[in-house]
């Protein structure tokens, strides 16, 4: 039997939801009746919102996702007056104060506390800059990921930039692929560094080369069915397809088309790509490619490049990051700026903006690993740039524990979280940097938490994973993490393994700090930490690690999830002002 | 008025009458047998896969881990609260649950 949401899709889906939010808009939150809201907040999730969790009703978050998270000049300018002026909460973040945006792990800007009635407002403040929300969440295309370097980078092999722009423009709002089983997420990759992460997408094109007609072609080989939620984690596997630049758009439509028929729409735990994939093989997706979905021969797979890919690949030469001043092929220069947990406050973002345009060409660009790119700065410039106070936070050369830091939304608004991430995360990174050496030579080191199975944080590509759980301390419930090990992308990827279940969260540092001085008493040489997970087995692994408690203080052990809001003076669901009206006063419930 | 209950959101909650009542990543307390050998068995649900309504009990469909000895499996019937008058009443997490038999029996 299909379920509720297909139902919900049929009556009404995609473009059609513009009118009906910017309905509900002009007669504020109250007048979407009762009965009909799980419907309406599933169906607005395609125009990038998602309503926040219980104890916040009414509030909601806002998604904004640029192809390869390119923000042209101006865009990010306006993002922040948007998060200055509609991004705020009833309560404070002790980290973060009140009014800041989110980079994510898919190269889009998340935005929190955002009232329906402004966002008609709001869709005309980005629509005006060239920006848009379509297609951020529910069942499509989302927002597609790739270099965010592309057209600069000197490790660039084929122009990325065109193909997910292209890509971007064909199907988003595009009648006959805006309803599909479930998500459908892309990435496109055109340098030889791996970092549009391909492999933990649905569908992956990756830089490779053909012999056509006797001569060499730049194009793409093609992955599909990747993605790391639900304790199911699969990289995509490879179709054996080299599609040309032209070609790549009708390979797209076509492999999203057969997701479309052919995905499960009776079951959303079995809807994802990565099943039907499981399902059917790699051979039998190509040959209904071919036969159904397609018009022309497919070529098949080139040679690619993935000996060579570095980006969050661990034990690799080259870059795992975009953070740090590169030179572009032009002669000028990126810089990428290291944003802890993806999080920057809006005074600190008017600052960033501010720099882009003096001394920049005022783009901002997104990175997978949560972190922002400045691009385009003249060589004489970037002293000056660099010199700004801003920067000391947002550096260009931060600590590793920083820069290695991932983290996703959490119980602060996510209706999935078991526990408190962000604010912990922040938390951990400065501990470890205080109290903790890394061995010689390790430079990266990645730890990304996620506050549940869904993966946001992609705690299956770290070195080490962390990933929300509860247990019991002195007979109470706390939040706790599990603990993965050894987990990168690369020429070869892995996901981490599963070595120590739930541990206290304030043990957590604790068991990374002797888990390192472990590492650094048994590796071998100079040998990577990737490298020495893989040697080992599950059992010696688990050895390494000693919870234990240190002076790391931890305020979120209790059930942050059972707050309206982790962080408030008086955190009881029952205290919470939630739902209000647009002006914030709390509307009072009919029991 | 008849009864809407769904699980909302990918299995992060169950909704009653379009409103999210009973919520994922909570530890509930089993009996004895009930879940694992783990006396009481304190699970950790992670996700709702479905939700029925039994008599005025409403029972859920979920995956839970306990938090004692590791054990994953799905709970087939949780009892997680009742409907008086078309309002839902939630049962503590925290207090003793048992399972209801699929026959509508209790153990
Ligand atoms: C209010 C609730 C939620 C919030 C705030 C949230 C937040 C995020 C964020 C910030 C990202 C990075 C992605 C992007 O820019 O597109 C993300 C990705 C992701 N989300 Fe969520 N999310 C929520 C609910 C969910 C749900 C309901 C699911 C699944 C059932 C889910 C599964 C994922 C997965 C699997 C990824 C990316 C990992 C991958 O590459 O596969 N999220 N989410
Ligand atoms: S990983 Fe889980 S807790 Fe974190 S944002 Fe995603 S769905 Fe929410
Ligand atoms: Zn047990």
């Amino acid at each position: 039997m299909p379920t509720d949401v297909e139902h919900w899709k049929d009556e009404l889906y995609g473009t059609e939801i513009r009118a009906e939010i910017e309905r509900f808009a002009e007669e504020g939150w109250e007048s979407i009746p009762e009965d009909e809201r799980d419907a309406w907040f599933e169906r607005f999730k395609w125009f990038g919102l998602y309503h926040q969790r219980a104890g916040q009703e009414s509030y909601f978050m806002l998604r904004i996702g640029p192809p390869s998270g390119v923000l042209k000049p101006g865009q990010f300018r306006r993002i922040v007056e948007i998060a200055d002026e509609f991004s705020r909460g009833p309560a404070e973040n002790p980290e973060f104060g009140n009014g800041w945006l989110d980079v994510t792990t898919r190269q889009a800007i998340q935005l929190h506390w955002i009232r329906l009635e402004d966002v008609p407002e709001l869709f005309d403040r980005l629509e005006d800059v060239g920006l848009s929300t379509v297609q951020a969440c529910g069942d499509s295309w989302r927002n597609i990921v790739g270099c965010p370097v592309a057209g600069k980078d000197k490790h660039e092999h084929v122009d990325a930039g065109a193909l997910a722009t292209e890509l971007n423009e064909t199907f988003k709002q595009n009648e006959a692929h805006s309803n599909l089983p479930r998500k459908w997420k892309v990435s496109v990759t055109g340098c030889d560094e791996g970092c549009g992460q391909g492999d933990i997408n649905d569908l992956s094109f990756e830089p490779a080369e053909k012999e056509l007609n006797g001569e060499t072609v730049t194009g793409y080989n093609v992955r599909v069915g990747g993605g790391l939620s639900r304790n199911e984690p699969r990289f995509a596997r490879n179709i054996d397809v080299f599609a040309t630049p032209e070609q790549a758009v009708d390979v797209a439509g076509g492999l999203s088309a057969l997701f479309r028929d052919h995905g499960d729409r009776e079951n959303r735990y079995n809807a994802r790509m990565k099943f039907l994939v499981d399902e059917w093989g790699p051979e039998n997706v190509r040959e209904t490619l071919q036969a159904d979905y397609v018009d022309f021969e497919l070529e098949t797979a080139g040679d690619d490049l993935r000996e060579s890919y570095s980006y969050n690949a661990g034990d690799a030469d080259g870059k795992h990051d975009h953070v740090g001043v590169h030179e572009q092929v032009d002669g000028k220069y990126y810089v990428g700026l290291n944003v802890l947990v993806g999080r920057i406050g809006v005074n600190d973002a008017y600052e960033i903006a501010d720099a882009a345009e003096a001394y920049a060409s005022g783009e901002v660009r997104l990175t997978q690993r949560q972190n922002i790119i400045l691009t385009d700065v003249p060589e004489e410039n970037l002293d000056a740039l660099l010199a700004e106070p801003v920067f000391e936070e947002y550096s260009p050369d931060p600590h590793p524990f920083q820069r290695g830091s991932i983290a996703c939304t959490g119980t602060e608004f996510c209706s999935l979280s078991i526990v408190e991430t962000k604010n912990r995360q922040v938390r951990y990174a400065r501990w470890l940097k205080e109290n903790v050496d890394l061995p010689d030579g390790v430079e990266n080191f990645h730890i990304h938490l996620s506050g549940c199975t869904a993966s946001c944080a992609q705690p299956q590509i770290a070195d080490v994973s962390l990933r929300g759980m509860k247990t019991r301390k002195n007979g109470e419930p706390v939040e706790a993490l599990d603990i993965g090990l050894g987990g990168g992308l690369g020429e070869n990827p892995q996901f981490a393994s599963w070595v120590a279940e739930r541990i206290p969260a304030d043990e957590v540092p604790g068991a990374i700090a002797t888990l390192l001085e472990n590492f650094a008493a048994a590796r071998d040489g100079s040998e990577s930490f990737r490298e020495f997970v893989l040697e080992r087995d599950d059992e010696e692994l688990a050895d390494l690690i000693e919870p234990e408690e240190t002076d790391y203080d931890d305020p979120y052990m209790h059930n942050t999830k059972r707050t309206w809001y982790p962080y408030a003076e008086d955190d009881d669901l029952e205290a919470s002002p939630a739902p209000a009206r647009a002006d914030g006063t709390p509307i009072p419930s009919d029991d | 008025m008849s009864i809407a209950l769904r699980t909302l959101d990918d299995g992060a909650w169950i909704s009653i009458n379009d409103s999210r009542q009973v919520s994922v990543s909570d530890v509930w307390s089993l009996t004895t047998g009930a879940f694992c050998d783990c006396s009481p068995a304190y699970v950790l649900l992670e996700a709702f896969v479905d939700v029925d309504i039994d008599g005025s009990i409403v029972v859920v469909h979920a995956v839970g881990q306990c938090l004692e000895c590791g054990t994953r499996d799905s709970i087939e019937r949780l009892p997680v609260g009742r409907i008086v008058n078309d309002d839902f009443y939630p049962y503590d997490p925290e207090g003793v649950q048992w399972l209801v038999e699929p026959d509508g029996e209790r153990p």
